[in-house]
């Protein structure tokens, strides 16, 4: 005899299944989205870092224990630049889906709206995932970053945390948007400042040498905190406020985006316009 | 299962009452800004004294049967004598002025002193505290060595750029080797075959061979993002199986580590700002840094060749002694 809660369970498995499956489906189609993805980092790496490799280490600042060059300063920052511009992407890719009515058919289903989107975020956070090692193992080839073995798999969490505070900003940007040339201006107004405006590039205490209120920015961008996050558990160390942040960050944003995809709300907004 | 447990905590109790028994090995490291010696442990790599010493401290060595520190307190004019037991002086050596560099030799009684502003080598008895000799040696004599068999000290002088071969036996300079500009520091391989010497305004590591007194080899370096004018040559550590030779770049902020057999680069280290002297722990394990402007000494895992960690210490760190 089925249990009346074994169906249900079962759909929610064959959503999870069937939005991942599409995913990568797509993903691996895109064979030139994964290079772009790897090229723009690799390029702030290798080209960008190369003008600051000067004498002059980088300060030690925890986690590190002692001097590191510049390249081993930004590499957990432009890990967390690959998960941001896959969930700007992804938010990109939602709005095709909507022009194209493949959202509308995912949107159609009878589990909670919630679930479908939770699933959408997972998928795009694995895919970035893969991304983000295959950045790792690039930058130990080309640029000597080193940091210890075990410090890959404590950073996986990390990783996949920051994944879905981006990809949920992702969403929450795409409830919004609702034409693709849109995307020009979330480049500029979303990726770029949450990018510069952190501890990607430099350490906090730089920023602050620099200006006082560009460091109260920095201390503000959530990303700032997931780069931490990132950074303390590569070293194999665990930076609570930045947990706490991060995961906060991450509750929040990902609510949002499931009442921004409220049909009744979405509705109501459509039938206001002339 | 419960008794397994309880072995393994009695365990785990035993090895903590017996730790505080393990002596831990120690580095001394002279503040030349603060007239202080940094203590650092070499287990917990942590600043866990400071002591004052007189002024402007540089160079450190410990006497042969490590219970004694000496320390070239440069503005004192004198090298001072630390027991080691209870970290006070117990002594003033008569030094000449300005003590900056110091040798003891292998017999633990003559200590041989670099005069910089006297043009001048003092040979001097820790036990009787008395100048035993005065040798005229080039303008701005620095490094100092003995050779390991204890026939040969080794000076620098600055600005003559040469390094001055003392015969210990008569305390007579014998013979004179041209190197880069500015030497500043000499070391003896362990087998006393070959003296390595660091040109610091040169840019250059010159291999001496002890035995013609004639340059053999001379290295210079390169590093990728750093201009060759920041690239100065000063301490440099040969391990005793003459395996690596360490060689600390100063404003380069970097320590070459050189293949002492074939003399070939091996790899650049990234440490501290200005690097200056290198000191080994006792089994070679650790290679220990002073990084002058930055304030610390970096620690680099010989046998992994990486930084693994820099200390604070106190302003402009210098000199460098390990006692185990």
């Amino acid at each position: 005899m089925n249990s009346p809660l074994l169906v249900p369970r079962l759909a929610y498995w064959h959503c999870l299944r069937g939005v991942l499956a599409r995913e990568f489906r797509r993903f691996m189609q895109q064979r030139s989205r994964f290079l772009s993805a790897l090229v723009r980092p690799l390029l702030w790496l290798v080209v960008f870092a190369a003008g600051f490799r000067a004498a002059l280490g980088v300060a030690i600042i925890p986690p590190y224990q002692t001097y590191v060059t510049y390249e081993t300063y930004i590499a957990p920052g432009l890990c967390c630049m690959i998960l941001l511009f896959n969930g700007m992407q992804s938010s990109l890719s939602m709005v095709y889906d909507r022009e194209m009515g493949s959202m509308r058919v995912l949107l159609m289903s009878p589990l909670p709206r919630a679930w479908l989107l939770l699933c959408k975020l997972v998928a795009i956070a694995l895919i970035s995932l893969t991304q983000v090692y295959a950045f790792l193992a690039l930058a130990w080839l080309l640029v000597g970053f080193e940091p210890p073995l075990a410090g890959l798999v404590t950073v996986l969490p990390a990783l996949l945390l920051t994944a879905l505070l981006l990809g949920a900003i992702g969403l929450l940007l795409s409830s919004r948007i609702r034409q693709l040339e849109n995307f020009a201006g979330v480049m500029n107004f979303v990726i770029f400042p949450m990018f510069f405006i952190s501890s990607a590039l430099y350490p906090l205490w730089k920023m602050r040498e620099a200006s006082e209120w560009l460091y109260w920015a920095c201390i503000l961008n959530p990303f700032t905190h997931a780069v931490e996050l990132v950074r303390h558990a590569l070293y194999l160390e665990l930076n609570l406020p930045a947990l706490a942040i991060t995961a906060g960050a991450t509750v929040t944003f990902t609510l949002l985006a499931v009442l921004g995809f409220n049909p009744e709300r979405a509705a109501r907004g459509k039938g206001g316009r002339p | 299962m419960k008794t397994l447990s309880r072995k393994a905590v009695l365990g785990l109790a035993c090895v903590l009452m017996l730790a505080p028994a393990v002596q831990a090995e120690v580095a001394y490291v002279s503040n030349e800004k603060d007239d202080t010696l940094s203590v650092i442990d070499l287990n917990s790599l942590e600043v866990i004294e400071t002591v004052d010493v007189g002024q402007r401290p540089r160079g450190i060595t410990l006497s042969k049967d490590g219970k004694k520190l000496f320390i070239c307190a440069s503005d004192s004019d004198t090298v001072q004598v630390m027991d080691l037991a209870s970290h006070r002086i117990i002594a003033n050596l008569p030094s000449g002025e300005d003590p900056e560099q110091f040798a003891l030799h292998p017999n633990n009684k003559l200590l041989y002193i670099a005069n910089e502003d006297d043009a001048l080598v003092t040979v001097v008895d820790v036990d009787n505290h008395e100048v035993l000799a005065q040798i005229d040696v080039g303008v701005e004599p620095e490094g100092m060595a003995v050779s390991p068999d204890g026939k040969w000290v080794v000076n620098t002088s600055e600005t003559t750029s040469m390094l001055h071969w003392i015969d210990t036996a008569t305390n007579e300079l014998v013979d004179n080797t041209l190197v880069d500009q500015r030497p500043r520091h000499v070391e003896f391989s362990r087998d006393a075959s070959t003296l390595w010497a660091s040109a610091e305004i040169g840019g250059s590591v010159a291999v001496v061979d002890v035995a013609t007194r004639k340059i053999v080899k001379k290295l210079t370096f390169e590093i990728r993002g750093v201009h060759p004018d920041k690239i100065q040559p000063v301490g440099v550590k040969l391990t005793s199986d003459g395996r690596y030779a360490f060689i600390a770049l100063g404003p380069a902020n970097h320590v070459a580590v050189v293949d002492a057999k074939t003399f070939e680069v091996l790899d650049y280290l990234l440490v501290g700002r200005r690097v200056w002297h290198l000191e080994f722990n006792s089994d070679e394990s650790r290679l220990l840094t002073t990084n002058g402007v930055s304030g610390d000494v970096s620690v680099i895992d010989v046998a992994d060749l990486k930084v693994i960690k820099s200390i604070k210490v106190g302003r402009y760190p210098w000199g460098l002694a390990v006692k185990s």
